[in-house]
């Protein structure tokens, strides 16, 4: 018996796997406790984005390439935002000496 | 002259009021200034109201229909309801004519007479400031066209009563009456007030003229039961003003004020208003029998019940008080009789002998340094022959002796009863001016003739003090031959003041009789109590005799004491029942009850405040997963075009 696996990789996939993506980042970003660990989380959805994107551009509107385009832009714009992330949290850490998200809760009542 | 006074009939009330305006901004530091002020403004709103009235009384047109002058104060515009239209005007007309003239008159012979008696008082300039500003407000009640204007008038008068009674303001007994003068009258013109809202809901006016046309055929607008409530609501205002029973406590705690004041408004001017307010809506209470019922016997027993209070009273100014009580009875039983003609006669002659004796009693209080009872007077006609003089002419009027004035008003009132069929009410005001001739009388043997105290060290007064005694008394010897039986047609006060009546009445030879032969027997009585006996004994003894009549009599009946326990157990009951409501239920239960709540449902929100980002962060993801989830189930396709962009 012979299983016909014909599988081929469609728009489908790859916004599901965009999806998942997505979804573990945010997971990451609402439970971890380390911030480092969320900025690495941030980093995941924005990648996932990109993916998404990048999908798009392939299956829908092949010809053009403005998904591609698109998803340069969110890289650069990730670096740039990772680079001021590390650095407020540097910041925090100089004066708290702690990174964990749970003790930054001055804002509480 | 006479034209422009009575186109300019504004200018009486205006005047007085000026000079008030004038004496509290600018005079007040110069007495005699001050005093020039209100003597002038009064004797030129006098000459003005002389002249109108000179107008009215020589043009019988009016009596039919009054001059009015009338503007437009304020209109409102109602939703859903006719317009609200008030107009402010002046009436001339005989009865308001009269009124002006008298009133003027009196007023200015009493601001004459307190430059004398108020001499050396530091308030001497506001005394004069609050006369003019009473004038004022008197001369606006009388001349108004409105009812509501009226009323405005009426708590002005009210308010300078309360000034002037607690005038001596270092006196907790002066500021204790002029409370209790306020606060009984409030009583009454809340009723006042209910039936002028009541006649302008119904008829939709309160001008008087259109009023009366409208009155007269009520039962277009109203049933006869809503008409007797308003007359009875309406006549509440006079029974507090007027001083009827049982609202009259306040008139003899009145005499805490300074004499001129007790003449002007005590006496002959802002009491008989309600008399007057009654006299104006005759045409109102004459359409509603039971109201003119009410009337007369209230009338008639407030006289019968304030003379028997003077019966034994010892302070003069007090006994005088209460004979203006039941003199205002008199009118009031005139008024519910049917007979506007002999109520605003009496008015007429009463001001000025009831005026004369109370410039007379502050001529004797002046000149004896303010002690008060009679009792301790004796033989003051020797050294205060004009005051003496004066007063006897007064009590010869109010007694009814002709030809003075009161013989003629009192007869009338008389009359009056007899023919409307009312013989109780007759006997008990022929019973009255019994009285009214003893008691007034016992006053004048005790305080006038007899024998002089050692220790009192009279002296005549001043000019200006003898002089508007001297002129009243005239007022009173001939004040009334304008209304004898034999005056001629046209100068005859029947023939321009009068309501509904017929306007020849045959002199009835056998009350007129009657009533001299009553009040010569009061003053006999009076004469052997008083006068012949140096001791006195015989007026002890009889006072002893019947000495739980003679206690009841002293003591006002009690009405004082009772009042004072209702206010106590009753008013103030209730008053702690609502403190205790306001301090428990609505502070304790509504108020902190509605702030505990809110506590509450504040404690619970701020759980959320972690200050924790990730917190937010999540509740951001939820709020967009249900708005999603929301729109997928309800609007699909433009939930992808909020949610992702998708056309």
């Amino acid at each position: 018996m012979m299983l016909h696996l014909t599988l081929t990789v469609s728009l489908a996939h790859y916004l599901v796997l965009s999806a998942i993506l997505f979804g573990i980042g945010l997971f990451g970003v609402l439970v971890k406790k380390n911030a480092i660990a969320v900025l690495i989380c941030i980093e995941l959805m924005l990648n996932a984005v990109n993916i998404n994107l990048i999908a798009f551009s392939k299956y829908v509107t092949p010809g053009d390439f403005i998904g591609q385009i698109f998803a340069i832009f969110v890289i650069t714009v990730a670096a740039a935002e990772v680079g001021v992330g590390l650095a407020i949290i540097i910041a925090i850490y100089r004066n708290r000496l702690s990174v964990n998200l749970d003790d930054f809760d001055w804002l509480k009542w | 002259m006479v034209e422009f006074a009575m186109q300019h009939a504004w200018l009486v009330p205006l005047l007085p009021a000026l000079s008030f305006v004038i004496i509290v901004l600018l005079t007040r530091p110069w007495q005699k200034l001050s005093a020039l002020v209100s003597i002038t403004g009064m004797i030129s709103s006098c000459v003005i109201a002389a002249l109108a009235a000179y107008g009215v009384f020589t043009n019988h047109a009016l009596t039919e229909k009054p001059l009015v002058y009338a503007a437009r104060w304020f209109s409102l515009g109602l939703p859903g309801a006719p317009d609200l239209q008030i107009n402010v005007g002046v009436q001339l007309d005989p009865t308001s004519a009269m009124m002006i003239f008298m009133v003027s008159l009196v007023a200015s012979l009493i601001q004459i007479y307190s430059v004398g008696y108020m001499e050396g008082d530091p308030g001497f300039s506001v005394f004069f400031s609050y006369l003019s500003l009473f004038a004022s407000s008197m001369l606006l009640l009388v001349i108004s066209s409105n009812l509501l204007q009226m009323f405005v008038a009426w708590e002005l008068v009210g308010l300078c009563s309360y000034l002037l009674i607690g005038f001596y303001t270092h006196k907790i007994s002066a500021r204790e009456a002029a409370k209790k003068a306020f606060v009984t009258c409030r009583v009454a013109d809340f009723g006042l007030l209910l039936g002028l809202l009541a006649l302008q809901i119904v008829f939709g006016t309160l001008d008087m003229v259109e009023l009366s046309e409208k009155v007269h055929h009520f039962e277009e607008y109203t049933t006869m039961g809503i008409m007797t409530l308003i007359a009875v609501l309406v006549f509440l205002g006079p029974i507090g003003k007027s001083g009827q029973f049982p609202l009259h406590v306040w008139l003899p705690d009145a005499m805490e004020g300074p004499t001129p004041v007790s003449a002007l408004i005590h006496a002959a001017t802002m009491v008989v208003a309600g008399v007057y307010l009654v006299g104006r809506t005759m045409f109102l209470f004459s359409e509603v029998p039971a109201a003119m019922e009410l009337i007369a016997v209230t009338g008639a027993f407030t006289a019968l019940f304030a003379a028997t209070i003077a019966l034994t009273q010892r302070e003069i100014k007090r006994i005088l008080a209460y004979s203006t009580v039941s003199q205002l009875g008199y009118m009031m039983l005139a008024l519910g009789v049917g007979s506007l003609t002999a109520s605003m006669f009496h008015l007429w002659t009463h001001a000025f002998f009831k005026a004369l004796m109370f410039l007379a009693a502050g001529s004797v209080l002046h000149a004896l340094h303010h002690k008060a009872d009679v009792w301790e007077m004796g033989g003051l006609l020797k050294k205060m022959p004009i005051t003496g003089g004066t007063f006897v002419v007064g009590g010869l009027a109010i007694a009814g002796i002709p030809p003075f004035a009161g013989f003629w008003s009192k007869d009338e009132i008389l009359l009056m009863a007899y023919n409307s069929g009312h013989y109780v009410l007759f006997a008990m005001a022929a019973l009255t001016a019994f009285m009214t001739a003893f008691y007034m009388w016992r006053l004048i043997f005790l305080a006038f003739f007899g024998d002089e105290k050692p220790e009192n060290h009279p002296h005549e007064s001043p000019w200006t003090m003898t002089m508007p005694l001297v002129v009243l008394a005239v007022m009173a010897t001939i004040g009334g031959l304008v209304g004898t039986p034999w005056t001629p047609w046209d100068m005859n006060w029947a023939n321009w003041i009068w309501f509904h009546e017929a306007h020849h009445g045959e002199p009835n030879y056998m009350i007129m009789i009657g009533s001299v032969v009553l009040a010569a027997s009061g003053i006999f009585l009076a004469y052997q109590l008083y006068c012949v006996d140096k001791t006195k004994a015989r007026a002890h003894a009889l006072a002893d005799k019947y000495r739980a009549l003679h206690t009841l009599s002293f003591n006002k009946f009690y009405i004082d004491e009772i009042y004072l326990w209702f206010n106590h157990s009753i008013i103030d009951g209730a008053a702690k029942l609502f403190f205790m409501f306001d301090i428990y239920i609505m502070d304790g239960i509504i108020i902190n009850g509605i702030a505990a709540v809110t506590r509450l449902f504040g404690e619970g929100a701020r759980v959320s405040q972690t200050g924790r980002l990730q917190n937010y962060a999540l509740v951001f993801f939820l709020g967009v997963l249900a708005v999603a989830v929301i729109l997928a189930f309800t609007d699909p396709s433009s939930a992808g075009l909020m949610l992702g962009g998708v056309k």
